[in-house]
């Protein structure tokens, strides 16, 4: 029983490792095709496509073996230079892949080798081997001599394999097993099977010296590497990641305990297992990090088949692929993807000649891109060829009864092209076996969205295409806001919550009422607002509490965003946040689409965690994605109108003052008595660290309420609290600033919402928390006699920081250029402006400030050697350092003027001294760190 | 497994019994994975009718199934003893079955075994594998797998 098994097990390890094998064959075939001369892939191949042939006559599997042995004969030719790389050939070759891989899958599902004929494509094998085949670059003199030399003197480990007789599994068991039983049998034994394998080494050992040495290099890497690593059964991981997910439970428990608990003995070694955990969860979910090329692995070849197929020529572009993405998730997108870039292969790239036509390159180019972006990972998948037909898309839209010509009429081309993601949409006129089969980009998005993706699609008819998928970086654990509807409480994952809405009865912030929906005015949107309550039928149950009351008066609205589709979600209560584990729910419950799973609580109780998508099915909107497009197309106007988001908050002078919203990290409610005081300074133990206080001017006293109000900024890793009296309101308004140099902390006043309102400098308060916070913090004078009159341009799309900074700017002597977006600035740059230093945004619509800085730095730019400063309200290490790749010199936070003036003298007097060497800037972060 | 078993401990086998109502079920003990108390059970809105709701049963989450509703009996009367349950196990996932009291564990022997009578109510034939004849009253046994089965439809 035992050898069966240890066979299995031997069996089991070789699929694994062939599998592996080949779908690296696969990749590097393709490689090879576009490459026919490179030495160190073909003898890679080789060696790969040996090993494989060499573990099958191992295991004794006779017909894998002829194949894999005659596929690495013609190898053999190819890597002796003797036999040119054609397609031809590499089709032959391929096509030896496909059988392993069917002989494979037969293996993996009988455990026998399947039965069937292997003797046609082993005579086409052999007659490319034997220099027969008919092609004229194949008529090598004595081929029929040569092979024999070079079957032999290939390797000699090749040779020892084919001298060793196959073992049988009760051979192979006496050999391994008898040195238990008596040593001298053993030796007998070895002795035994040694004779035929020595025989023909000292043959083999003299020819391949050069072989050995081409491989020898990558052998030794290989090794190295290997050593470093080790397989582990995915359900092993699975496993521990499970009991992790149980411990983080556990210890969400035990700190719920601690909150009630306040002072107990207990709190510091809990604060350290709190730590710990989360270090270890983190770890865990490090071990379930693949790398996306191993989705990707399969599509060069798939392109490859496809171009030949198709007759076009297409290039496949991968970048990214060593970004890491959980294996669960890995495993929902595989088959999305290759669908995609099927279909950009087949729909999108057009045959050479219409492309030469219409002025293109020859070769299609199909571009896939991964990259991390905010806890999300974002693949691009785009390709130059003719774009969506926009007319054929139309005419199916009325064809299936879709969509009426009148609306159709009304509708945004984008609109329109959101329409190949409904069921049953195909555009491609004839079906070919590649796609147009009627399974579509539907079942695409349903794959996508299903993991808490979105899609989005881009496309210009004539250009091309791009879909843009985002999908969280994992499913295992979620940030949950707890919420509670009819008496019970449900999660629902913070990526989809936008913002939080109390309304009232009273307040003028109230949720009205069209033949009885509820909708709701957010700001200058009317939003479409579901019950929980009435959505789950739990009506009743709050009726019976006598809560029905109280919940009247005032209700939460949780802003949802799915896309770019926001609705609004009535609750009761709003409680905590929560980092909740996912658990599947049980199989009775699995079709009730509104919940994604379930969990259990700090607290120990079991709740349901709400999917955002299904509450928006359930909710009547049938079609995110149609609705996305609809709600993009209207944000496209609202750009045009210059308003800021304005947080409003009132201290104790009176006045009501304003900070953008975009600086403000987040909003929190502190309790007075857990501020602590060191060295004078106040603090407040936040997410683990310590975070500085500070109170807004003398009229805000700290110790005057139980809570109070605080906004929180951060800058990459630190973070400050700036308590407040009262968080008045969010407001948009088109502001204008006039600015003052009176108060310190004030930038100067506005008026908003017909009130004079202070707009505060938040760079005066970051400052007065930690010295060190910005490096450079203008203290010292560069000079100042050189910025007069140098030109500035200023690029940013918020009109707000526009009026703030141009006078600053213009004050310290800069003549000033503004603009609301770099593509006016790159049409200045065509008409033959100059500047000395340019100044830009960097999240701004249509061209961020990250292309824009790239299009500067072009070749043959004018613009190549001025220097660029961005700045931004968020900015991440990763930010700063895409920001440096791309031609920035520096970077600054937008609310810190005084470093932005020190920044562009520095920057100035630098360019200055090495002008036009870009490497003469400073690589810092401009003073942020 | 289990006609395995029948040969090697002759020919009784161990039921725990439950009561729900004035009937008495009997659960082969060898399913049967704990039996509690009261417990804190939270509802799942749109689940089936016989679904309870879904309870942490040291750590893990179970699906807390209503028999009563199963076998179409009235709703439980909250007046008399304690709701109890007993946790089963099923493809991986553990349920926890509402009935109104735990009884003894019984041995009973084979010969007092018969299967489904016709007569016997459809929807309890669907959910139930034979009948024992005690002394004094007729004893049901649950077909667990398939009460959940039937569930899952």
């Amino acid at each position: 029983m035992g050898r069966y098994f240890y066979m299995d097990d031997l069996i089991g390890e070789f699929l694994t490792e062939t599998n592996e094998s080949l779908a690296a064959l696969d990749l590097d075939m393709v490689k090879l095709e576009q490459n026919p001369n490179d030495k160190n892939l073909i003898s890679g191949i080789f060696r790969l496509m040996h090993t494989v042939k060499g573990t099958c006559g191992f295991l004794g599997l006779s017909r894998l073996e002829m194949v894999a042995h005659r596929a690495e004969n013609v190898m053999g030719r190819f890597r002796d230079g003797d036999l040119e790389v054609t397609p031809a050939y590499v089709t032959l070759i391929f096509e030896s892949f496909d059988r392993i891989k069917e002989i494979v899958a037969g293996l993996e599902e009988t455990g026998e080798e399947p039965q069937g004929d292997d003797s046609a494509l082993i005579e086409k094998l052999d007659a490319v081997f034997e220099g027969r085949d008919g092609n004229p670059s194949n008529g090598t003199s004595g081929a029929d001599v040569i092979p024999e030399s070079v079957a032999n003197a290939i390797d000699p480990l090749q040779a020892l394999f084919d001298a060793t007789p196959v073992l049988s599994p009760d051979q192979f068991d006496t050999i391994v097993g008898v040195p238990e039983n008596d040593p001298d049998d053993a030796a007998m034994a070895m002795e035994h099977s040694a004779p035929p394998a020595s025989q023909p080494a000292p043959q083999a050992a003299a020819a391949p010296a050069k072989a050995s040495m081409a491989g020898g290099d990558d052998h030794t890497k290989e090794s190295a590497l290997a050593a470093q690593s080790l397989r582990v059964n995915v359900d092993v991981l699975e496993n521990l990641m499970t009991l992790v997910s149980e411990l983080v439970l556990t210890r969400n428990q035990l700190l719920q305990i601690l909150r009630v608990q306040k002072e107990t003995e207990f709190s510091g070694p809990l604060q350290r297992l709190n730590h710990v955990v989360s270090d270890l969860q983190e770890g865990v979910m490090k071990t379930r990090m693949q790398p996306i090329g191993n989705a990707w692995s399969k599509l060069p070849r798939i392109i490859r088949d496809l171009s030949v197929e198709l007759n076009k020529k297409i290039e496949l572009v991968m970048l990214g692929q060593d970004t890491e993405l959980d294996r669960q998730v890995l495993d929902m997108i595989k088959d999305p993807l290759t669908h995609m870039v099927r279909n950009s292969a087949d729909h999108g790239i057009e045959i050479p000649a219409d492309r030469v036509k219409v002025g293109k390159p020859e070769t299609g180019k199909v571009l896939l891109n991964a990259y991390h972006e905010g806890g999300h990972i974002i693949i691009e998948i785009s390709d130059d060829g003719k774009g969506l037909p926009l007319a054929k898309i139309k005419d199916k839209i009325i064809k299936n009864g879709l969509a009426t010509p009148e609306e159709l009429a009304a509708m945004s081309d984008q609109a329109i092209q959101q329409y190949i993601f409904k069921a049953g949409f195909s555009t491609a006129e004839q079906v070919t076996s590649v796609s147009g089969r009627g399974v579509g980009m539907d079942v695409v998005r349903t794959n996508i969205e299903k993991i808490g993706g979105s899609i989005v699609l881009k496309s210009v008819e004539g250009k091309g295409s791009t879909f843009l998928i985002k999908i969280p970086l994992t499913l295992a654990i979620v940030s949950a806001l707890i919420v509670e509807a009819g008496g019970e409480r449900f999660a629902i994952p913070q990526l989809a919550v936008r913002e939080l809405v109390l309304a009232s009865h009273k307040s003028s912030v109230k949720i009205e009422t069209i033949k009885g929906t509820p909708f709701f005015r957010l700001r200058d949107q009317l939003l479409p607002l579901v019950s929980l309550r009435d959505l789950l039928g739990l009506g009743g149950a709050a009726k019976k509490d006598g809560q029905e009351n109280s919940t009247a008066d005032s209700r939460y609205i949780i802003v949802t965003q799915i896309g770019a589709y926001q609705f609004g979600i009535i609750v009761d209560r709003v409680f905590d946040t929560e980092e909740i584990v996912v658990k599947p729910v049980s199989r009775i419950l699995k079709d009730i689409e509104i919940f994604s799973g379930n969990t259990i609580l700090g607290d120990g109780s079991v709740i349901m965690i709400l999917d955002p998508n299904g509450v928006a099915k359930a909710a009547g909107e049938t079609d995110v994605s149609e609705a996305s497009s609809r709600v993009q197309s209207d944000k496209g106007n609202e750009y045009k109108q210059e308003k800021t988001a304005l947080l409003l908050f009132n201290t104790g002078d009176g006045t009501p003052k304003a900070v953008p919203l975009s600086l403000v990290a987040r909003l929190e409610e502190i309790e007075t008595e857990k501020v602590e005081s060191s060295n004078g300074r106040h603090m407040i133990q936040y997410r683990g660290q310590l975070m500085p206080l500070v109170p807004f001017d003398s009229t805000v006293n700290l110790k005057s309420d139980p809570t109070k109000p605080v906004l929180v900024f951060s800058d990459n890793t630190s973070t400050m609290g700036l308590v407040v009296n009262e968080i008045v309101d969010i407001t948009e308004e088109v502001v204008n600033v006039q600015i003052s140099s009176s108060g310190t902390g004030i930038i100067g006043s506005a008026i908003i919402g017909g009130r004079a309102t202070d707009v505060v400098d938040i760079g005066h308060y970051i400052r007065s928390t930690d010295k060190n916070w910005f490096k450079n913090h203008g203290d010292e004078a560069y000079g100042q006699q050189s910025t007069q009159g140098r030109r500035v341009l200023l690029v940013d799309d918020s009109p707000f920081f526009r009026n703030m900074l141009t006078p600053l700017l213009k004050v310290a002597g800069y003549n000033v250029t503004t603009l609301d977006n770099p593509i006016t600035a790159l049409e200045m740059r065509e008409n033959g402006e100059k500047f000395d230093i340019i100044v830009s945004d960097i999240e701004m619509p249509d061209m961020d400030g990250f292309e824009f800085a790239r299009k500067v730095r072009e070749e043959n730019s004018r613009w190549r050697d001025i220097p660029m400063v961005a700045l931004t309200s968020h900015a991440t290490q990763q930010d700063i350092d895409h920001g440096l790749d791309v031609g920035f010199s520096r970077y600054i936070a937008k609310f810190d003027r005084d470093t932005l003036l020190s920044t562009l003298t520095e920057t100035l007097v630098a360019n200055e001294s090495a002008p036009p060497a870009r490497a003469g800037y400073k690589h810092t972060n401009g003073g942020l760190q | 497994m289990q006609a395995k078993e029948e040969t090697a401990s002759s020919t009784t086998r161990d039921y725990l019994t439950i009561m729900i109502g004035d009937q008495i079920f009997g659960i082969p003990i060898l399913q049967v994975q704990d039996v509690l108390g009261e417990q804190k059970v939270t509802r799942v809105p749109l689940a089936p009718p016989a679904v309870a709701g879904s309870l942490n049963l040291r750590g893990r989450i179970v699906t807390a199934i209503d028999v009563r509703t199963c076998l179409g009996m009235p709703p439980y009367d909250r007046g008399s003893a304690r709701e109890m349950s007993v946790v089963v196990e099923n493809q991986g996932e553990l349920y926890s079955l509402l009935i109104d009291r735990v009884g003894d564990v019984m041995s009973l022997e084979a010969k007092d075994y018969e299967s489904n009578p016709s007569t016997l109510d459809p929807l309890w034939r669907n959910v139930c594998q034979g009948i024992y004849r005690l002394k004094d009253r007729l004893l049901v046994v649950l077909d667990i797998p398939r009460l959940l089965e039937n569930l899952e439809k």
